[in-house]
């Protein structure tokens, strides 16, 4: 079944928070090869200028698979198949890095949603808040869902 | 040294390059850091069944790598305004020691009145772009 395109404009409600720690941090660069000292050390964050250990740029993935991923797929009307689904593209614009000790929500909206040569392309935007409402990152994402041939 | 530092950039100028080895180990890794258990990325079983040539990587541990050659380049992450990229090719990861090679490059497109560039990276393997429009929008040191 395809994506039904009246999804477009669609958002899911506020996600729980979700606590930015250091160790979880640390580990996230770690797994990337990322040996920069801001992702590690309070006191080279605090010479660069940061209240602690900022992340990584592509950290927010984890809150976006944690958070936008799940609540698409429980949506059991919107129907997706995860077995079919690939990450198309991602993007992020920040307002700030995220840092060790942000509490952070979002907020999953479906942009728009096409069928095109049997694929569903879904393109989400995702707003990043902490708990007391500061813009930190939008990621936008598009995931696609190939067709059954 | 390769490359032109942030402070002295104009268009068309080039980053330092960089080549990264992933393995079966990484990807697991990078797994339990992202929270992202998808079997394609660690279950060859799982991958065959869904018709992919292999293991592949998370298309998103790909963008991160290639975003260090941002960040490297920059010194302050802070300074990455806008960071995107289209995942257009797998990154097939054997089960042996070695892993697969990605190799990084990027170049500066654009120098803007602003303050801001931006930075085109380019991310191959087996020769082939597995990133399309990789691209950052950063801030220049005053």
């Amino acid at each position: 079944m395809p994506l039904d395109p009246a999804y477009a404009g669609h958002a899911y409600p506020r996600s729980e928070v979700y606590e930015v720690g250091r160790a979880k941090i640390r580990e996230f660069a770690e797994a990337i090869g990322d040996a920069n000292p801001v992702y590690r050390d309070p006191e080279a964050a605090a010479a660069a200028g940061y209240p602690d250990v900022i992340a990584p740029p592509t950290f927010p993935v984890l809150l976006f698979g944690k958070f936008s991923i799940a609540a698409l797929v429980e949506d059991e009307a919107l129907g997706l198949d995860y077995g079919r689904m690939v990450h198309g593209d991602m993007s992020f614009a920040y307002q700030r890095p995220v840092r060790a000790g942000d509490r952070l929500t979002l907020v999953t909206h479906i942009e728009s949603v096409m069928n095109r040569a049997g694929n569903d392309f879904l393109n989400l935007r995702v707003d990043v808040d902490t708990d007391d409402d500061e813009r930190v990152v939008v990621a936008r994402a598009q995931l696609v869902v190939r067709g059954e041939q | 040294m390769s490359g032109t530092g942030p402070a002295e950039v104009a268009a068309g100028s080039a980053l330092p390059p960089m080549s990264v080895r992933v393995t079966r180990a990484d990807l697991v890794r990078y797994a339990g850091a992202a929270l992202d258990f998808n079997p394609i990325h660690w279950n060859e079983k799982t991958a065959d069944e869904v018709g992919l040539p292999g293991v592949i990587a998370h298309g998103m541990l790909t963008m991160a790598i290639a975003g260090r050659l941002v960040t490297d380049w920059l010194g302050d992450p802070g300074a990455l305004l806008e960071y995107g990229a289209r995942f257009i090719r797998p990154v097939v990861v054997p089960n042996d020691e070695t892993g697969a090679l990605v190799e990084l490059s990027g170049k500066i497109r654009e120098v803007r009145e602003d303050g801001t560039a931006r930075v085109d990276v380019t991310a191959t393997f087996e020769g082939k772009a597995v990133l399309g429009k990789a691209v950052a929008i950063v801030r220049l040191p005053a």
